[in-house]
Order: structure tokens, then C-alpha cells, then sequence
């Protein structure tokens, strides 16, 4: 095989298995891409309620509920603008308080948020970038909210 | 004073990075020897000078000097010792200066181990290895000084986060960084190459027990990491495809495939562009990872609070690495001529089928992580690109990975012969295929994407096996003389067997514990009982329990099967004064077939109940049995006499040979 044989080769295979990873990719894309939405975005769009979203903002103070004997809680997203009503059905993550930056994806069902999964922090401090901007976004950003993300 | 010391020396190591940097380059220029001389003892002042710089921090961490702003911010009196230490790198401050040091060690270590380098490569290298730390300097002195003074000192400190006292993850960063910049080594051999204009075996054979070490090292950090999330997160995984698990997966695959690539170069001369394209992407990955971590630009359940000042910082140092030494690849890289050819069938061919296709992959990673990023640039669009993703596009790619791992092996270089390296694989097939169907009959659901991934686990499991078989002729000559021939082979060998072999078991615990993970949320009254995959876990009851800064609620299970008793499991809720801020301790029974996961969580409100969550987690341990296999292949593979730093080489046709690239 000449060596100019041989560089078609090797380009040919890289192009092919480009060519079939693009594939791929762009099939995943198609089902698994989530979008997140702040509460206002939710209380405008009205979404689809087969869709998966994410939803991000503060947990409103006073809103969290658990229900006796069962794993459902209840609460409030928010971005001191709207409000969203979440249900989740399981262990809240060890950093979930009234008050803080919280991201939760699920499905937007006739009014109420039903999150099957509550996004853990690591570190107090933390606030997810898309939560900050949220918050920016509604005009309510406040510096005690911790740092600004960008 | 000892702090100020340690901030001296750390600008001092500045200043010998300079000269470092920039005089054995010039030496090697000008072909003068007294300034290419000057490399070895310069990369060992840096050494020395950054070892007092990360002992004075770690002493004031051990001492507690609450006048040290750092060690207020992640320190705490009631600490225990462990965390006191591990808390010098549990900090953004802290962990770059873990960095900078590991960089030193790595750049000492070409320094003193490379007496038989060329004198020219040798201070390039050395050289370059001074350019990145002096980067990494810049950014700490400038963003994230660990020295800085607090006054007046506050009587204790904030404590470390609680999430990172623990044994697995005081560890983690260390042999993370060990691996991440382990890459640096390989970085700076492809940048003098480059510079140098000639790319030989002997080359080859300095780069890859570095790659090795790094690529083990970034093994275990991985592994560590993983084994973390998965008992102390309460979530019952061991991978999210989360950026951050993203960020430390990518310089990995590539470093993968560079492994692969250099024994091309050193046994058969060729593929030498595309090793150097290689050991530049893995750093630059390595680069990528620090800085989506330090700058939390993506959102993360791994993210710590951070300042996108040093975002910025870490970008620009990236853009400065990718960007020149991809220029200067553009520039040089065309006149590094291919040596050997070599047939599409061949181990040549197979090992670069394989990094196309690690490569590929981990630009299918790169892509789904930083696409979030992408799309909010374009559209202001906020999305997130979760595990299904990567499940879709990422793991089809790695089937052909694996069918041809078992392969690849078994074919000559040059020019292989497929049909006599299938004939050795007949059995391997057949065990493949009985696999296949068992685990069809054997599982209830008979889930088809199960029974094929473990399968294949089967193929390359019994395919790397058959390689050894075939290596030692044995059931075709005396057991003795094959039992001989097993001895004989090299440890190269035996590494590159128990690490493909390795990665077999770890596949059965990844696809096992995917698809027949049962998890059970519920609330649980002392004396409940709930079963989960045959097993009763009962719920005996719970109390506070004091810990060395924590105050713990343990519970109290007992599991049978059958009737017959199993295991006590005690799982944790701790809360930690200091930060106010609870953490999960999961209780986890391992057994081979799987493991018994139970976390507990709050307490109800009003009545006596728990949240308890119990998993049925099937065969995970193989994962970490499997990691475990790929660390001691590499460390058996490192231990081979050829691979031995600074060894006397042995007469090997290459080695006597060395071609100029040109």
C-alpha cells in the first residue's frame, strides 16, 4: 500500500466515524436537550405538559411542606416576580433550604411542576449561574444572594 | 513568618521559572551547552522553593493559624487531623498551588531522571515545563494568593465543607492533579519535538511511562471521585455525566489513545503527528477541566462557589497554550514524515482505529458538555444536556472500542492476518454468544441491552485471555514449556492483559448495576420492614450519635433474605456544627452479585418516621475491582525494564537505530 494510499485510508475511516458520531450526537440532541425556564418563563410560556424542563429560582420562604407519611414534598419556586407550585417524590438534596437557589427537572402538568429530581449543591454558597440570571432577569438580584455568576 | 516564607518562596520559584524558561531554550538554540546546563539545577531550586511554599501552607492548616485568611475560610480547630491537611487542597487556593507543585515535581523529575536525554530535548523540555508553571504562578500570586493575612484573626475558623471530609475524597484531588498535569510531561516532549523537528522511538520511549503514570494517576483520581459521589451523595450512582465528571473524563480518553499511539511510535516509527496532536490535546483537556471547575461557568452538582475573575484568567492561559502550540503544530507538524507503513489490518491499524475512535468520542463528550455554553452565547437559550445524551452518543461508540480491543492484540504489526487472529478468537466468540443468551434466559425482564453489554464484556474478558493463551502455545506444547513461556513474557505484556481484562469486569459492573439498579423511596416507622430485589430491610430505629465535629442520627437496619439473617447496615445523617450543614453517609453491603445501598434521610416532621431511600445496586463492585485492574496493568507495565526511566537500553532494533524524523 503507498503512503498516499494509506493517508486516504486513515482519512476516509476519520471522516466515517465523524460522519457517524455526528449522527449520534445529533440524534441525542434531538430527544435529550432539557431547556431551563425561570418561573416567569413558565407563568408566560405555559409549556407543554409532556415536555421535560427545568426550573430554576429561589425556594420561596414559608412554601416547603412535607406531607406526613409520604416522600412528597411540596414547594415554591420563584424569582420574587412569579411563583411555580413543585411536587417532588423523594429525598431532597442535603443543601435544600427556604430561601436559596434551587434548579429541579420535571414535567409542567396542569399548573404544578412535578420534579423528578432536585439538583444538589456542594458548598453553601453556591448559585447556579442560570438561577442567578433568573433572578437578574426579573430585576430582583440582590447581593446577599451570593456571587453574581458571570 | 513562616506564611510569609512560604508566599516568598513562591515568588522566588516565579523568578527561577523565568530564567528557567527562557535560558535553556536560548541553550538550545545556540547549541550552548552551559546554558542548556543551566536547566537541571533550576527545575530543582523550583522544586525545593515550591515544597517550602505548599509546607508552610500545610502547616498553618496543621497549626491552625487563624491569621491565614485561606485557613480561616477552610479550617476549623475540631477538625480532624486527616481534614486538616486535606484541607490545604479542599480549596480553590490551595488545590492551584497542589498543582503548581505537582508541575514542579514532574519538571524535577525529567531534571534528574533524564541523564541519557538529548542535551538539546532535555532543556526544551525542562524549558517548557517552566512556561506552564510560570502561567500557573501568575494566576496564583495575581487571583488566588493562599498567603494573604487576616487581621484581626478570628478565634476559629468556618471549617472545610463537609461534603469533602471524607477519606475518598482527601485523596481525590491529588491523584487527580497527579494526572492532569502528569500530561504536562508528554505536552512539553511534543512542544521540544516540535521544536526540534524530529520525532524518533527514543523519543517514544521517554514519553510513555510518563503518559502511563499520569494515565494511572488520573485513573485512580477518577475512580476515587466516582466512589465518592456514589456512597456519600445518597444517590446511589457512580457517574452523572456531569460537567465537572466530564471535565476529568476527557483528558482521560485522550490520554487513552495517546498511550496507545506512543507504543506506535516507539515500536514502529510511525504515526508520529499524530502522537504529538495527541499529547497536545490531552493537556489542553487537562487545561479545560481546571478551568470549567475553577470557573463555574456550567452548572454542576459538583460546583463550589467560585469567581469568574479566575475564569477569565485560567481561559486566557488556555487559549495562550492551545492556541501556540497548535500553531506551532501547523507549523512543524507537516515535516514530521511518517515512518513505517503499514497495512489497514495490522496492531498498527487496530491501535489507531481505537484512537480515532477515543478521540471521536471525546469530542462527543467535549460537545455535549460545552453546548449549554454554545447555545447560551447564540440565543441566551438556557439548556442542560444530561445522561441520556451521553448514554446515546457516547457509548455506541465505544462497542466497536471493545470488539476491536479483543482483536487488535492478536494481529501482527506491519500486516496482520484477521482471519488467523478470529480462528484464535473461536472460542472467545463462543463464550461471547453463551454469555449472551444465559443472561437472555437468566434475567427476568430479559433485557436485551443487558445481555449485549455483558457480553461483550465476555468477548473482551475471554479475547484478552486467548492472547495469552495464544502468547504461551499452551494446550499445543508441555505445560512447562508454556508455563516457562508465560513467565517469559514481558511485563508490558502482562500489563496490557490485566488492564484490558480489567476494563471487561468494570463493563459488567457499569452495564449491571445500570440496568438492574431497584431503588425504593419510602418512609419507614421503627419495626417497618420493606422489601427491595428479594431482600427485607427492616428498620430498627435511629439515634444521635456524636462524632469528632459532627452530631450523627444513625439508623439502624438489619437485612435478611429468605428469612435468613443477611447484614446490620447503620446509615448516617450527619450535621455539622461548624457549617450547619447536614451530609449523607449511606451504609452499603457489598457483596459480589450486588450491593445492599440504604441512606437515611429526614426525619418526619411530626411523627417518628424517616425517609429512608434503599438501593439494590447489582455488581457494582466489579466497577472498582475493574478500575483497580487498570491502575495495577499500568503499574505492571511501568515495572517493565524497557519502560524503566533512565534505564539502559536493552538491544532492540529500534532503540539501535533511532531515525531522524526528517
Amino acid at each position: 500500500m503507498k503512503r498516499k494510499h494509506k493517508r486516504l485510508t486513515f482519512v476516509i475511516v476519520a471522516m466515517a466515524l465523524l460522519g457517524i458520531a455526528v449522527g449520534l450526537v445529533l440524534m441525542a440532541f434531538e430527544e435529550n436537550i432539557v431547556f431551563f425556564n425561570s418561573p416567569t418563563d413558565i407563568v408566560n410560556k405555559q409549556p407543554e405538559s409532556g415536555k421535560r424542563l427545568r426550573l430554576g429560582g429561589l425556594v420561596e420562604e414559608g412554601s416547603v411542606v412535607r406531607e406526613a407519611g409520604s416522600t412528597v414534598t411540596r414547594f415554591r419556586v420563584t424569582d420574587l416576580v412569579n411563583a411555580v407550585d413543585v411536587n417532588f417524590d423523594g429525598i431532597l438534596p442535603d443543601l435544600f433550604r427556604e430561601g436559596q437557589g434551587v434548579i429541579t427537572e420535571g414535567k409542567y402538568i396542569d399548573g404544578v411542576f412535578q420534579a423528578s429530581e432536585v439538583l444538589a449543591k456542594h458548598d453553601e454558597q453556591y448559585m447556579p449561574p442560570e438561577v442567578a440570571d433568573a433572578l437578574r432577569n426579573s430585576g430582583e438580584w440582590r447581593g446577599d444572594l451570593g456571587p453574581p455568576a458571570k | 513568618m513562616i506564611i510569609e516564607a512560604g508566599h516568598f518562596a513562591l515568588i522566588l520559584a516565579l523568578m527561577v521559572a523565568v530564567f528557567q524558561a527562557a535560558v535553556p531554550m536560548v541553550g538550545a538554540y545556540k547549541n550552548d551547552s552551559v546554558w542548556m546546563n543551566f536547566a537541571v539545577p533550576s527545575a530543582i531550586i523550583q522544586v525545593v522553593l515550591v515544597s517550602v511554599s505548599f509546607g508552610a501552607l500545610t502547616y498553618s492548616y496543621v497549626v491552625s493559624d487563624f491569621s491565614v485568611l485561606n485557613v480561616v475560610s477552610n479550617s476549623h480547630s475540631d477538625k480532624p487531623m486527616l481534614y486538616k491537611v486535606s484541607g490545604v487542597w479542599g480549596n480553590h487556593e490551595g488545590s492551584m498551588l497542589l498543582w503548581v507543585y505537582i508541575l514542579a515535581i514532574y519538571g524535577a523529575g525529567v531534571a534528574m531522571f533524564g541523564r541519557n536525554l538529548p542535551p538539546t530535548l532535555k532543556a526544551r523540555v525542562i524549558s517548557m515545563q517552566a512556561l506552564v508553571s510560570l502561567g500557573f504562578y501568575l494566576f496564583i500570586l495575581i487571583t488566588s494568593n493562599p498567603f494573604e493575612r487576616i487581621f484581626p484573626p478570628p478565634a476559629d475558623g468556618r471549617g472545610l465543607n463537609p461534603l469533602l471530609q471524607d477519606p475518598g475524597l482527601a485523596f481525590h484531588p491529588p491523584f487527580l492533579y497527579l494526572g492532569y498535569v502528569g500530561f504536562s510531561i508528554a505536552f512539553s516532549f511534543a512542544i521540544a519535538a516540535l521544536i526540534e523537528g524530529r520525532v524518533d522511538a527514543a523519543w517514544a520511549r521517554w514519553v510513555r511511562p510518563w503518559t502511563l503514570a499520569a494515565w494511572a494517576f488520573l485513573t485512580v483520581g477518577i475512580g476515587l471521585g466516582s466512589w465518592w459521589a456514589y456512597y456519600e451523595l445518597g444517590w446511589g450512582g457512580w457517574w452523572f455525566w456531569d460537567p465537572v465528571e466530564n471535565a476529568s473524563f476527557m483528558p482521560w480518553l485522550i490520554g487513552t489513545a495517546l498511550l496507545h499511539s506512543s507504543i506506535v511510535v516507539e515500536k514502529r516509527n510511525t504515526l508520529k503527528a499524530w502522537t504529538i496532536f495527541l499529547a497536545i490535546v490531552a493537556f489542553s483537556f487537562s487545561l479545560l477541566g481546571t478551568f470549567i471547575v475553577r470557573s463555574g461557568v456550567l452548572t454542576s452538582v459538583h460546583s463550589f462557589a467560585a469567581d469568574p475573575e479566575r475564569g477569565v484568567f485560567i481561559l486566557v492561559l488556555l487559549l495562550v497554550v492551545v492556541g501556540g502550540s497548535f500553531t506551532l503544530f501547523a507549523l512543524r507538524g507537516p515535516e514530521l514524515k511518517a515512518g513505517g507503513l503499514f497495512q489497514p489490518v495490522s496492531r498498527e491499524g487496530s491501535l489507531l482505529l481505537n484512537n480515532l475512535l477515543m478521540t471521536v468520542a471525546a469530542a462527543v463528550v467535549l460537545l455535549g458538555t460545552l453546548y449549554p455554553l454554545f447555545i447560551d452565547a447564540i440565543s441566551g437559550e438556557k439548556i442542560s444536556v444530561g445522561p441520556p445524551f451521553f448514554n446515546a452518543s457516547f457509548v455506541p461508540l465505544m462497542i466497536p472500542v471493545i470488539i476491536v480491543m479483543a482483536i487488535g492484540p492478536l494481529l501482527a504489526w506491519k500486516r496482520g492476518n484477521l482471519t488467523e487472529a478470529l480462528r484464535r478468537l473461536v472460542f472467545a466468540g463462543a463464550v461471547t454468544v453463551a454469555t449472551f443468551v444465559a443472561v437472555m434466559a437468566l434475567s427476568d425482564d430479559g433485557s436485551l441491552l443487558a445481555a449485549f453489554g455483558i457480553a461483550l464484556a465476555a468477548w473482551l474478558i475471554i479475547g484478552t485471555l486467548s492472547e495469552i493463551v495464544t502468547r504461551s502455545k499452551m494446550f499445543r506444547v508441555p505445560m512447562m514449556v508454556s508455563l516457562r513461556r508465560l513467565a517469559g513474557l514481558p511485563r508490558s505484556q502482562w500489563g496490557m492483559s490485566i488492564a484490558h481484562a480489567g476494563l471487561g469486569l468494570a463493563i459488567i459492573g457499569m452495564v449491571g448495576s445500570t440496568v438492574w439498579k431497584q431503588e425504593k423511596i419510602t418512609v419507614m416507622n421503627p419495626g417497618d420492614s420493606v422489601q427491595v430485589a428479594g431482600y427485607d430491610y427492616t428498620f430498627i430505629g435511629a439515634r444521635q450519635f456524636p462524632g469528632p465535629n459532627y452530631t450523627a442520627t444513625r439508623g439502624k437496619f438489619t437485612v435478611a433474605k429468605d428469612g435468613k439473617f443477611v447484614t446490620e447496615l447503620y446509615p448516617e445523617d450527619r450535621v455539622y456544627p461548624v457549617r450547619s450543614m447536614p451530609t449523607t453517609e449511606a451504609a452499603i453491603y457489598t457483596m459480589a452479585s450486588a450491593d445492599l445501598y440504604v441512606a437515611l434521610g429526614n426525619k418526619e416532621e411530626s411523627g417518628s418516621g424517616y425517609v429512608v431511600r434503599i438501593y439494590h445496586n447489582p455488581l457494582v463492585v466489579w466497577i472498582w475491582i475493574g478500575l483497580l485492574s487498570l491502575v495495577a496493568g499500568s503499574v505492571v507495565s511501568l515495572s517493565d525494564r524497557r519502560h524503566r526511566v533512565g534505564a539502559p537500553e536493552k538491544s532492540s532494533k529500534v532503540a539501535a537505530a533511532p531515525q531522524a524524523a526528517e
